[in-house]
């Protein structure tokens, strides 16, 4: 085991490489010179030249990158060029926003799918069965952007019980969970972003459940007399293990990929850091949330793998 | 082109060194499998050297894992020896005055031993059999037609079986496909890897029959790798012994059926069953598995599983032996050689 | 196939009534009423994106001071009118062409690229597959949306760029799908036969193992439709796939949202259009993978 956790936190270490090289470029796939991001259009020639060199422009790109890395290593992901703030404060404040987003999406999503998705495996076919499908499909075929608009719509507009968008007045830093008047303004964003891991989770659940109630060794378990719900819980326990992927997966996404719904609601997280930076092409800033969010996703996975290695020891001798 | 058969040996074109000339020469072919995160190799093929006749069939055999297989690979460079050479008749393959690899397997095909997995389930065995032609620069049409005259000759009738995927064959029906594949470039030489033994023992014996008239209707060469030493018996001249990655005994197959020199050979011999009760042999039959070839035994390699090992046969690998011509019978062992320090040297 | 091989083979008492894959899947799609019924409503949308020109009311483009944001049946308007009183309708018809452009095309690039990588990838040598699997392992642990959102956001605007990370994003699952299956063939006999009939690498890639790669990565792809439907939109949505004035539904929800108090309806109808298609490509796609996935 000791020498599975070790390999993989060693394949990890490539690939987190290999994204921080993703980063990087990212400052030269944008169109033109990357100094006109801070220059002034009238700069003169002079003046070019020498913030070039101050930013280390006029050196080769492997050793730019290295530079870069370096400061990235010790935390130091430069300044906004917009807001002339440290990226670093700028980025972990608006992740902290992110990941309240997350952890209260995570375990609605993952405790509604699983439980919907297991009761659908554990009845193939019935009608409970295609109920669950068919809300799962379409969980997963919402634009989960446009969801929030429609809750916007019902719960803001027509009812007006929930805030539309935004933290509240309060504001990013003296956010409460324990105040129902700050609390609320979570509401609508957490629905919406659980709603495609809920139809994810529902459907894998289904399929891995389903697929172990069909095994031979359930049959063996009735055969010996013991009851329904022993026998669910020795299927629910063989059918963990891919369904755990899948949730982990799935948090990455929670964590990485709530730009839009951020976008929707306002909400002053990282996606909505990061659309700003796009906004203002403040490369320092995309750079850096890239980073940071893509880190976690990779951190993520790692856990994961060793979670699943943890129950299946199956895997860990690959 | 070489749908039609060859009358004689001196008729074809591609002859160039005469019936004398051995068909193909192996010397020291030798291939290693690095271990994944070990240091260790398994010693597949290790020194292995023989010739092949023109127009003989020479039968490998040896249990499971001793090589065989990874040497028919060899022959045909699917796998690249790590050492060795091979000449084939009079060609040095690979040098650049020599023969080509591409030219090689042009004259040297091979039949797998799985007769389902040799075949693509998604085409039709027709096109599995015009494959090589067409890759070989044929016509469409031509390819179609050699494709069919092939099937004709190993005994399925074209319009029934040409358009059929293989797993509407049974594997006897399967096999036959696999053969005719394999003649389809017009080859000289076949390699059979076990070509028969997934089969039934009625259709064991159907095809191996048309093996035999194939191979005298377009003067074939066969190296015929099998673990059945009663198929190779019935249609070997000369045997080759092989056991862990070596070749322990060669000789014509007569006289290594009758008086085997190797101790591996005699306890093959005796653990093959026999219908006659009056030829039940008191060799005790061998024990076990034979070891790993990651770590294979020092000096001779069957020292763990021969009734006869002694001292000498842990401190020194016994020599082959030296091999004059094609009536040539040598073996491996210390007990076949005199004086080399085993109390029945000369005996055996 | 000659006349008298078919007959002859329709005489011997056949092993499968069905010869060939294809014609087998085609077959139990075809005894699939809900698939084949969102085969028809796919093809439906597709087809009104396609005659937009034709059938669209008005000129997408065609602004209005006094018209904006009127109900249905403003003065012929069947929808009503955008912020800029253009005719919801005929813009919801030739913003079907784009956001299906949007959806498709990286679907397409990522599984000809993908796919071709992956193939030749798990067929050849460890040092090429080592080169291809982790590259694509490295784009791999980016989630979807993010790489999307970045690389279009560093590249800019425009249906090209959104595009081009689109199917940046999509390559390295499809290539690993790829590689799995044409390493599955890789140490079949009959490949092994097929080298040894002297045929080269890329004939032996085309006629054996694209056999054996096209299955899984057709419902891998057919999966992924849906998904790059709802990230395209998502991408315009943000501002970073079609800009302005081009119609397109991500594009229209995220102006019309500035009208939501309005206008609630206006607001929903690209949402429904962007839903629509892609719940019935994902279903499509449940249907297709079940017709491919039989062992026969």
């Amino acid at each position: 085991m000791l020498g599975f956790v070790i390999r993989r936190i060693l394949f990890a270490i490539p690939i987190a490489l290999g994204v921080s090289v993703v980063c990087f470029s990212l400052v030269y796939l944008a169109p033109g010179d990357p100094l006109q991001t801070v220059l002034p259009p009238d700069a003169t020639a002079e003046t070019i030249a020498i913030v070039r060199h101050a930013y280390g422009f006029d050196r080769p790109i492997p050793v730019q990158y290295l530079i870069w890395l370096w400061h990235v290593l010790q935390g130091d992901f430069g300044r906004s060029i917009a807001t002339r703030r440290l990226v670093s404060l700028e980025v972990s404040g608006a992740l902290a926003n992110t990941a309240m987003l997350a952890l209260f999406a995570a375990p609605l999503s993952f405790g509604l799918g699983a439980a919907m998705g297991a009761i659908a495996g554990w009845y193939p076919g019935r009608a409970i069965d295609r109920l669950v499908t068919g809300a799962a499909v379409i969980g997963v075929s919402l634009p989960n952007y446009w969801l929030g608009i429609v809750l916007v719509i019902l719960f803001a507009v027509e009812f007006m019980v929930l805030p539309a968008s935004g933290m509240g007045q309060s504001g990013s830093a003296a956010f409460s969970l324990w105040r129902w008047s700050d609390a609320r303004f979570l509401v609508l964003p957490v629905l919406t972003l659980a709603m495609i891991p809920i139809g994810i989770i529902a459907r894998s659940t289904r399929a891995a459940v389903a697929e172990v109630r069909g095994l031979d060794f359930v049959t063996t378990l009735r055969a010996i007399g013991l009851g329904e719900g022993a026998v669910l819980r020795h299927v629910l326990k063989n059918a963990a293990p891919p369904v755990l992927a899948v949730m982990g997966l799935q948090f990455g996404y929670l964590v990485g990929g709530s730009i839009l719904v951020e976008t929707v609601f306002t909400w002053p997280g990282s996606g909505f850091l990061l659309n700003k930076a796009i906004i203002n092409r403040d490369i320092p800033v995309l750079q850096g949330t890239i980073l940071a969010l893509s880190l976690i996703f990779v951190a993520t996975n790692l856990v994961v793998d060793l979670l699943q290695a943890a129950l299946d020891p199956r895997i860990r001798r690959r | 082109m070489s749908a039609t058969p060859m009358s004689t040996a001196l008729a074809d074109p591609r002859d160039r060194g005469g019936p004398a000339q051995p068909m193909l020469i192996a010397r020291g072919l030798r291939r290693y499998f690095r271990l994944k995160g070990r240091g260790q190799a398994v010693r597949a093929v290790d020194d292995v050297s023989f010739t092949v006749f023109k127009g003989e069939t020479l039968g490998v055999v040896g249990e499971s894992g001793c090589g065989k297989s990874t040497l028919a690979r060899l022959l045909l460079h699917l796998l690249v020896p790590q050492a060795g050479e091979m000449v084939f008749d009079g060609d040095l393959v690979g040098a650049a005055r020599g023969i080509g690899i591409a030219a090689l397997r042009q004259q040297v095909q091979m039949v797998f031993q799985d007769s389902a997995a040799s075949l693509n389930p998604r085409m039709p065995v027709r096109d599995s059999i015009a494959f090589g032609p067409l890759a070989a620069g044929q016509s469409r049409a031509a390819a179609r037609q050699t494709a069919e005259a092939l099937l004709q000759q190993v005994g399925l009738r074209p319009d029934l079986f040409g358009p059929r995927y293989p797993h509407e064959l049974s594997g006897g029906q399967k096999q036959r496909v696999n053969i005719a594949r394999a003649l389809a470039l017009g080859p000289r030489m076949v390699i059979l890897d076990e070509a028969v033994s997934a089969l039934d023992k009625s259709v064991e014996a159907q095809v191996l029959n048309l093996l035999r008239d194939l191979k005298r209707r377009l003067n074939l060469t066969y190296l015929f790798i099998s673990h059945d030493l009663n198929v190779v018996r019935y249609i070997s001249e000369r045997v080759l012994v092989m056991y862990l990655g070596q070749v322990v005994e060669l000789g014509p197959a007569t006289a290594v059926f009758a008086a085997p020199r190797h101790p591996y050979t005699r306890a093959l011999l005796a653990s093959r069953l026999s219908m006659d009760a009056d030829r039940r042999t008191l060799e005790p039959p061998l024990q076990g598995d034979p070891p790993s070839p990651i770590d294979a035994p020092s000096g001779c390699r069957f020292r763990t599983r021969c009734p006869c090992a002694e001292a000498v046969c842990a401190s020194r690998a016994p020599p082959l032996g030296h091999w004059e011509d094609r009536a040539s019978h040598i073996a491996a062992c210390h007990m076949a050689t005199q004086g080399s320090g085993h109390t029945l040297a000369g005996a055996g | 196939m000659s006349e008298t091989a078919i007959q002859a083979a329709a005489e011997t008492p056949p092993a499968s009534p069905m010869r060939g894959y294809w014609r087998s899947v085609f077959a139990r799609l075809g005894r699939d009423p809900i698939t084949l019924c969102f085969a028809v409503v796919v093809l439906a949308i597709v087809l009104a994106a396609l005659a937009a020109p034709l059938i669209a009311p008005f000129d997408p483009y065609q602004q209005s001071i006094i018209g904006r944001l009127k109900p249905p049946g403003w003065r012929g308007h069947p929808l009503g009118t955008d912020e800029l009183g253009r005719d919801l309708l005929s813009r919801l018809l030739y913003g079907g062409r784009i956001s299906l452009l949007m959806g498709l095309a990286p679907v397409l690039i990522a599984t000809l690229i993908g796919g071709t990588l992956g193939m030749i990838g798990g067929f050849a040598g460890r040092l090429a597959n080592t080169a291809i699997m982790r590259t694509m392992d490295v784009f791999y642990a980016f989630p979807s949306v993010l790489l999307a959102v970045a690389i279009s956001g560093a590249m800019g605007g425009g249906i090209g760029n959104g595009i081009l990370s689109l199917s940046l994003v999509f390559t390295p699952a499809m290539c690993r799908i790829a590689e799995t299956a044409s390493a599955q063939v890789k140490h079949l006999d009959y490949i092994e036969a097929a080298r040894a009939s002297g045929a080269s690498a890329a004939r032996i890639l085309r006629h054996h193992v694209l056999g054996n790669v096209l299955g899984p990565v057709l419902i891998y792809a057919s999966s992924l439709v849906s998904v790059s439907i709802l990230l395209a939109s998502g991408l315009s949505f943000l501002g970073l796939g079609v800009q302005p004035p081009e119609p397109d539904w991500g594009l229209m929800l995220s102006t019309l949202r500035q009208s939501l108090y309005v206008d609630p309806l206006g607001c929903a109808l690209p949402g429904i259009a962007i839903f629509t298609t892609s719940v019935c490509f994902n279903l499509l796609s449940d249907g297709v993978r079940r017709a491919m996935d039989v062992r026969a």
